[in-house]
């Protein structure tokens, strides 16, 4: 495998430090091991990235960099949905441009927005029932049942039968189905009917993480505690403490072991 | 000076709306069936045989000027009653594609009262929708 | 005997008194309807050209869940539904290219083809458990209660998918003289009750909503008896703004037709859930003592 370092002199070259935050990726000079390079196209022109990186990553390679369409590189902010076909396949695949890997020849574009209607509602006088979401999107009835959105959605939600399980009132299930939602917009940009899925399903999802889905016990006991002050005395003292004892106290810290038994007890149970 | 050079493949044409309802507009002879059992014939300002009539003359204005596609309720009595088997139920939808296919709602969603949303069956909303918008 | 069964959205939450009474009755008369998984909505109307075929999706989906579930029949009680899924499932039948086209478009992994029957309610009594069956297993027959059965479109028309004859049926009147009530015919029995206009003009349904009503009362009819909630809303809310208007206008009370089943079959009035009706449905009954009291629950979400 040959160590094959990009020219050594980018200072001299760019005028800049590698330290600059203006410098592409490519140009700071990371050392590449040798991967193969291989052709995609970026919004229909070619580039020759090494293979094995992220199709984010790729762009950044090829020179683009990134204002919009990229946010946690965790694939969970949704901002980096992009839509590929690759040579000879009339199909549209889909993922996340800080997950999916390049693939020779890939033909891609990136999808950072796409315009959905959002209803305004005041959360706090929404009821619990399926009509407040059918009188803030009535669109939701002009689904036809085509299933394009389950196709395009990079995190495998069975998009259609969120909508469906709306439709039939149950907001429960919509708010199971759609977790993963992360609001990338593919399934909205494919949408016949011109709904506004994930807007939707956020509200389903509020609805039942506010007003359906049980209250954690242990949570309102909790939080009974804590008003009554029970963490009063520990707080007020350790706000007393200077910045170097407390350091040392954060160091001496018992930490509860991974796999604690039931009714594991620190040695200290003071504050408890 | 334009120059046609490709046909008109223009929705509001006889051979566009016998390919979209799969009729033969010259089979009808206004026998007046389809019009005698239309319910919504109290309402209509053309009646379902009239339309039939003009579609056969290739009178488009006239027909999407009128409201007769947009009152009929699918209700199928003209199709049952037709003596020469026209199924004037898929022509009157044939007609509504005429203008849902430029993209025109007949109902515009958006514009239905909360109350009404909340009050109407599913049913009613999922049938207008793919009635009555585009 | 089970059987897979499709409710619709609408059976689901507003029609729940539909839902509920269909379910019960048909456990008591030994039939397990069985919820199919996974189903969506059926689209409520069948797609009427012959060149856009995105609207044949959603019903050949349910009939592709139905054959999964295992099952070769399904059955449903909403008439629109019955209609929108028999239809699709006849074009899959004998339609080559069509068939051809949804099947591949859908990317269900299948190719359906129609192999699945689809039935509505009341052929499941009448061809399964018959009406001689049925008579037999009524316990309190509803006596003196003079019903006009109202079959409406879609149950009935076009030919191709009707369970009875389109001009003259007479499944439901057969169905009412099992339970023992009096069926009444009246000349508007299948006239359309406006359908889906209810949401681009209200007063053209009240209006054809009222011509059906006003039949039945001049046919002598003391409540009326159908199968879908489309129907039942515009009857019902053409009902209820009239009659506030004018307190002399009397007031038809609408019923399903598995309500009165449940009732006549001796099950209790909570399967009917009386209150998503008119208040006149349970009057009607009580007053004929087919009904004892029932506690009135106010509002009408459940």
């Amino acid at each position: 495998m040959r160590c094959q370092k990009a020219s050594p002199s980018r200072k001299e070259e760019t005028g800049k430090s590698s330290k600059d935050p203006s410098m592409t990726t490519a140009q700071k000079g990371v050392a590449v091991v040798a991967a193969r390079m291989i052709p995609v196209y970026i919004m229909g022109r070619e580039y020759e990235v090494p293979e094995g990186l992220t199709i984010m990553k790729a762009m950044e390679y090829a020179g683009f960099q990134f204002i919009r369409g990229c946010g946690c590189r965790g694939g969970i902010c949704g901002g980096c949905g992009t839509v590929y076909r690759k040579p000879g396949d009339y199909r549209i695949y889909v993922g996340l441009a800080c997950q999916n890997v390049v693939e020779p020849n890939m033909v891609l574009t990136q999808m950072p927005f796409y315009p959905a209607n959002r209803a305004s509602y005041d959360f706090e006088k929404i009821r619990p029932i399926p009509e407040e979401i059918f009188k803030l999107y009535p669109e939701l009835f002009r689904c036809l049942g085509c299933n394009a959105c389950t196709k395009v959605c990079p995190m495998e939600i069975q998009v259609m039968d969120v909508v469906s399980a709306l439709k039939q009132g149950n907001i429960t299930e919509a708010a199971i189905l759609s977790f993963s939602c992360i609001q990338c917009g593919l399934c909205v940009s494919r949408c016949m009917g011109e709904l506004p899925q994930y807007h939707i399903f956020q509200l389903a999802r509020r609805i039942y993480g506010g007003k359906i889905a049980p209250r954690a016990k242990h949570l309102d006991d909790m939080v009974k505690k804590v008003s009554e002050g029970k963490y009063e005395k520990g707080l007020r003292e350790l706000m007393k403490i200077d910045g170097e004892e407390l350091k040392k106290l954060y160091q001496k810290r018992e930490i509860e072991p991974i796999m604690a038994e039931e009714n594991w007890k620190p040695a200290d149970t003071r504050y408890l | 000076m334009i120059i046609d050079v490709l046909p008109r493949r223009e929705i509001n044409s006889a051979k566009k709306i016998e390919e979209v309802s799969g009729q033969n507009l010259s089979l009808c002879y206004q026998c007046g069936l389809c019009a005698g059992g239309c319910p919504a014939g109290f309402a209509m300002d053309l009646l379902p045989n009239q339309v039939l009539h003009l579609a056969q003359l290739g009178m488009w204005e006239r027909i999407t000027g009128s409201k007769t596609a947009w009152l009929c309720a699918s209700c199928f009595v003209c199709t049952v009653r037709c003596p020469r088997g026209v199924d004037i139920a898929k022509l009157m939808e044939a007609v509504r594609c005429i203008t849902l296919r430029q993209n025109i709602n007949y109902v515009e969603p958006s514009k239905i009262a909360a109350e009404t949303l909340a009050e109407l069956p599913q049913v009613a909303l999922v049938s207008s929708f793919r009635k009555h918008t585009a | 005997m089970d059987l897979s069964y499709y409710p619709g959205c609408t059976l689901k939450t507003k029609a729940r008194n539909l839902a509920d009474s269909t379910v019960a009755s048909m456990a008591a008369l030994g039939v397990n309807l069985v919820e199919l998984p996974r189903w969506n909505c059926c689209g409520a109307v069948y797609g009427l050209t012959e060149d856009n075929l995105l609207h044949q999706l959603a019903p050949v989906r349910n009939l592709i869940r139905v054959r999964e579930q295992g099952y070769s029949r399904v059955v449903t009680i909403c008439s629109q539904c019955y209609h929108v899924l028999k239809r699709a499932n006849r074009l899959m039948r004998t339609d080559p290219e069509k068939r051809k086209t949804v099947n591949s478009f859908m990317d269900e992994g299948v190719d359906y083809r129609g192999e699945v029957e689809v039935v509505h309610l009341l052929e499941v009594l009448r061809d399964d458990i018959g009406w001689k069956n049925l008579a037999q297993a009524v316990k309190i027959p509803l006596r003196g209660l003079k019903v006009a059965p109202y079959y409406g479109c879609t149950l009935l028309r076009p030919r191709e998918i009707a369970l009875d004859s389109p001009e003259m049926p007479t499944i439901l009147d057969d169905l009412l003289h099992a339970l023992g009530a009096t069926p009444v015919y009246f000349p508007a029995s299948t006239r359309c009750c406006g359908s889906f206009q209810v949401v681009a003009d209200p007063d053209f349904t009240a209006r054809c909503s009222r011509e059906i009503l006003d039949s039945a009362l001049l046919s002598g009819a003391e409540a009326l008896a159908l199968s879908c909630p489309l129907c039942s809303f515009n009857l019902g809310s053409s009902q209820k703004e009239l009659s506030q208007l004018h307190s002399d206008i009397r007031v038809v009370p609408v019923l399903y037709f598995t309500q009165l089943l449940a009732i006549s079959l001796g099950l209790i009035p909570e399967v009917c859930r009386f209150e998503l009706n008119d208040d006149e449905s349970r009057l009607i009954l009580q007053s004929k003592g087919i009904l004892g009291e029932v506690p009135v629950e106010t509002g009408k979400q459940g």
